[in-house]
């Protein structure tokens, strides 16, 4: 009787391995990590948005019990330096504490470090600050004209990034620019659409607020740090070189972490506080950020501002187009704050071969939380900013959304593609999968459905909209950090397989799919490995989990590092059966030649052999065991298409969403189930802030919108069921041909929205209404296309 | 958002909208600094998950804090400060509460059941099996709560359609599904009952 052989798991829904411990709450993340004699930190923060420190009076808060310090930001300043960014552009000084002036409500201002996390809190409380108020920067385009007041000495007119050009005739290095081929496509043009559009400020939100336990070892000069983040390994580095530290010494861990969005990839103040007063005191101390604080210490994302013009023949064919970008990004540069915009301009060709592109950005500083990356991180920005133009275009030329889309399509047979913008994209199939949403739509029937709802007076309208973004993240000429992933997979002397990665998940799902990867490539069930990640000390290298990277990146080196061990285990297995090891068949935790599966060796026995080599086999070492960097060679390039039916209540101008159409091409899936909880995640996130949600900040810099009371996150009652759908176009840039899926769906969710919302309300005349669609907003047009 | 007025006359019972007028009790307004002395501390007896938990603790210890600070029993999660989010949802005497809006002192001599007491002898909860055959939860971070929100809604409506399953855990908020795969879990669980 023969055993039956294991099935394969990758490209199956396989139930997720991390979650029977989540689901009985014995999961352990920063908040749940305990240290003997750990002290808690509490802030002090900035109520004004701009001011300069008159007077910081700390001595109740002193002498309360349980308090051990307070720290002011001078004091702070003496054995803390400035926080480190990673863009190359030129930065103000920016310290965890600030020294004399505040330049947003919520920045810190002092720290206290006591007993327990609500003497700490009370002890902050206790401080008093008096500020001598500055007027306050809120409006870019007022603030780049200097107005009202210059918020940092060095950088005049507020431009944190002066207008930086990109596109065509421009040099890669920007050095010239030629704008014969733009001004030719504009004075040729039979069409031309010019709109101003904001993508508007977002709050990132993980359900788990940001924290941290930061433990100074002194007998041992080692720190260990717990940290809510994406990046254990980049935290690290940053910690141990901001505190004089070697890398050897400093120990990062990413446990149990509650989300992210890219809001947990920058190393915050808070973190480089905990471990500086950790390392200065000799003790461990924790910090946990309350809701209220994320709202104003947690990057926010988005808040770009765009005047678009799109040059086309009256066939609907696209020439040339124009974006102006103005991104309002805050009072300071924090980690990548300053590259997000240039991915808006990177992303300008979207999905369309537009002979001349000319984009220009220009950053600009003002009194408010700093922005960075957020799910999509640029390209939900110039997806929207281009599906608006093209629904404008349309519009224009009474053409059908899709059918103006199909006409400017990069062909299939024109991949890998340069863009006008200087990516490379991989691979693409844009009509295969604008095909697919309009086939599960049922595109004509669902127009004649609008037509009929609008015949009987209700305000339905449709929107559609393609994207494309830049994701597997990336070569290493595009990250600071460098952009490999990195793996290590050892059979252990009992056969069980352990293996490491860099790409550390926070919801994601690895251990599952990074699982699934090796059950396959070795023959052995699921529950024979373990995947170990967040921890520096565990995995020796990596970089971490964003830019959908988890897979394409990150799931190679993995791949890489277990056909290396499987090599090995090939050589050790022939040698103990006196067999070829081309001959060997690695199949239900067995290895055994071809053919005769009854006389292998279990992984036990092989590894046992291995680890206890007698004789070692010439030109082996012992042991089962090896690693891989994985470099790729571009980014991926995932695509696909969005389809909202939107109604919009006459009476009260509220929308709501019918219907969601997507179809996704991320390359090939590991794991199905996985993906779809991915793109729901994305969808629910984009159809946020098209629909309800809103960083709002008043005139004086106040943040109005400073808990969830004022911010509306999405709940379950404001989804229809989402129907998904995909298409595969592996890419070429990695042995799986994954892409990534984090992100896709914060893309096109948002414009389609956005778009089926003008569609509905396309009585009154509107062509464009800027996010998020606040009832009061649509019912004014409503009120004034009646007048 | 709160409250759905009913209409006269109406004789639908739907005791998630009921309003219970608003009594400050004397407990709570000494746990709210109002009738006590400095350095107070109060005595509180609560059976959590089944073992009764007797401690002093100061008048305005939350809820949420005394079972993950004092218990260890950190699958009660806090996720804001508003009682918007329900990261922090448990289960009191039967019905679904917000731990970090109530004191501890506030729930003495009542029963509590918080996510770790959810599994009996080595069985999951079928609202636990179900957001794990579903994908019901990402990060997990809003997990315990969700499934006790759950647990509340199919206590009082063991057949709930989708749209009150979407009411049922509106009270609860979760940034990675997009809930749909939530609604799944809580149809799977309804479904083995």
């Amino acid at each position: 009787m023969s055993t039956p052989v294991l099935p394969k798991l990758v490209g199956q829904r396989v139930k997720r391995r991390e979650d029977p411990r989540l689901i009985q709450g014995l999961g352990t993340y920063v908040d749940d990590v305990k240290i003997v004699g750990m002290q808690h930190m509490a802030f002090k923060r900035s109520d004004v948005a701009h001011g300069r420190i008159v007077s910081i009076d700390v001595s109740v808060a002193q002498a309360m019990d349980g308090v051990e310090a307070v720290f002011t930001g001078k004091q702070i300043a003496e054995f803390l330096a400035p926080m480190p960014i990673g863009t190359p552009f030129p930065s103000p000084a920016h310290h965890a504490i600030a020294l004399d002036v505040v330049r947003f409500t919520g920045e810190p201002v002092a720290v206290v470090v006591a007993a327990d996390r609500y003497v700490a809190r009370d002890a902050a409380d206790a401080i008093v600050v008096s500020y001598e108020t500055l007027p306050a920067v809120i409006d870019t385009e007022v603030a780049m004209t200097g107005k009202p007041v210059q918020i940092h000495k060095d950088f005049p007119n507020n431009l944190a990034v002066p207008l930086v050009p990109s596109g065509t005739g421009v040099a890669p290095d920007g050095s010239s620019v030629d704008d014969t081929a733009i001004n030719k496509a504009f004075a040729d043009a039979e069409v031309v659409i010019s709109q101003r559009m904001l993508n508007h400020r977002l709050a990132p939100s993980a359900m788990e607020p940001r924290g941290v336990v930061a433990h100074y070892e002194p007998g041992k000069g080692t720190m260990t740090i717990w940290s809510s983040t994406q990046n254990p390994h980049i935290l690290r580095t940053m910690i141990a070189a901001m505190n004089g530290m070697g890398q050897d010494q400093v120990r990062a861990i990413a446990p149990e972490v509650g989300g992210g969005f890219g809001a947990k990839i920058n190393i915050y103040a808070e973190e480089y506080v905990a471990a500086a007063v950790a390392k200065k005191l000799g003790i461990a101390v924790k910090w946990i950020e309350d809701r209220s604080e994320a709202f104003v210490a947690t990057i926010h994302g988005r808040d770009i501002l765009c005047y678009l013009d799109l040059a086309a023949k009256r066939d609907g064919t696209v020439t040339g187009l124009k974006m102006r970008l103005i991104a309002d990004i805050g009072a300071y540069n924090m980690l990548l704050t300053a590259a997000i915009p240039t991915l808006t301009m990177l992303m300008a060709n979207a999905t369309y071969n537009i002979p001349a592109i000319r984009a220009t950005l220009t950053e600009v500083f003002t009194n408010k939380t700093p922005t960075d990356a957020y799910r999509g991180a640029g390209r939900p920005e110039a997806t929207y900013f281009v599906e608006r133009g093209m629904d404008l275009l349309a519009r224009e030329l009474k053409m059908d959304p899709a059918e103006v889309r199909r006409k400017n399509f990069i062909p299939k047979d024109k991949f890998p593609f340069q863009t006008q913008m200087g990516a490379v994209y991989d691979s693409g199939d844009y009509e295969k999968a604008l095909d697919l949403a309009l086939k599960n739509a049922n595109w004509p029937a669902l127009k004649k459905e609008r037509d009929a709802a609008k015949a009987q007076g209700r305000l339905v309208g449709l929107g559609l909209a393609m994207y494309v973004e830049v994701c597997g993240i990336g070569p290493s000429a595009s990250l600071p950090t460098g952009g490999w992933e990195h793996s290590q997979v050892t059979i252990e002397r009992d056969g069980r397989i352990s293996a490491t990665t860099g790409a550390s998940p926070h919801g994601q799902g690895n251990e599952t799919t990074f699982a699934q990867m090796l059950a396959d490539q070795f023959g052995v069930p699921l529950e024979h490995v373990t995947i170990l990640h967040g921890d520096t000390s565990v995995v020796k290298q990596g970089i971490g989990t964003f830019g959908s990277r988890s897979q394409a990146v990150g799931g190679t080196a993995l791949h890489m590092a277990g056909t290396k061990v499987k090599a090995k285990m090939a050589k050790f297995a022939a040698a103990l059966m006196e067999a070829n090891e081309e001959d060997l068949v690695f199949e239900n935790g067995k290895i055994f030649v071809k053919g005769a599966p009854a006389t292998g060796k279990t992984f036990a026995d092989v590894a046992g052999y291995a680890y206890i080599p007698v004789p070692l086999p010439p030109g082996l070492e012992p042991g089962l065991s090896d690693e891989a960097f994985f470099e790729p060679t571009n980014n991926t390039y995932p695509f696909g298409c969005h389809i909202s039916m939107v109604e919009v209540d006459r009476d009260t101008g509220e929308p709501r969403l019918l219907k969601l159409v997507a179809v996704d091409d991320a390359g090939n899936l590991i794991n199905p189930l996985i993906v779809e909880g991915q793109i729901h995640g994305g969808l629910a996130q984009g159809i946020g802030q098209a629909l309800i949600e809103e960083v709002v900040y008043n005139s004086d810099g106040q943040l109005v919108t400073g808990s969830f009371m004022d911010y509306a996150l999405p709940r379950a009652t404001d989804f229809p069921r989402f129907e998904l759908d995909n298409t595969v176009t592996p890419t070429p840039v990695n042995p799986l041909g994954a892409k990534g899926c984090g992100e896709a769906g914060t893309l096109g969710s948002t414009p389609s929205i956005v778009g089926a919302t003008v569609d509905a309300l396309s009585e009154f005349g509107v062509k464009h209404i800027d996010m998020m669609l606040r009832p009061e907003k649509l019912w004014r047009i409503i009120q004034g296309g009646k007048a | 958002m709160f409250f759905r007025p009913r209409a006269a006359g109406s004789k639908e019972q739907d005791p998630a909208y009921e309003i219970t007028p608003l009594v400050v009790s004397a407990r709570t307004k000494y746990a709210m600094g109002l009738t006590r002395k400095d350095n107070d501390m109060v005595q509180v007896s609560i059976t959590v998950n089944g073992k009764v938990r007797k401690a002093h603790v100061e008048p305005r210890l939350l809820l949420a804090h005394f079972l993950r600070e004092q218990l260890n029993l950190t699958g009660t999660h806090i996720g804001c400060d508003t009682s918007q989010c329900g990261a922090c949802t448990v289960l009191i005497d039967g019905r679904s509460a917000k731990s970090c809006t109530l004191f501890a002192a506030q729930a003495d001599g009542s029963q509590i059941t918080t996510i770790e007491g959810l599994a009996k002898d080595g069985q999951l909860h079928p609202l636990q099996e179900g957001f794990w055959e579903e994908h019901g939860l990402q990060c997990g971070y809003c997990t315990p709560g969700m499934i006790l929100s759950a647990a509340n809604l199919l206590s009082e409506n063991p057949k709930p359609t989708e749209e009150q399953i979407r009411e049922g855990i509106s009270g609860n908020f979760c940034r990675c599904t997009g809930y749909q795969h939530i609604v799944n879990a809580v149809q799977y669980a309804a479904g083995k009952r």
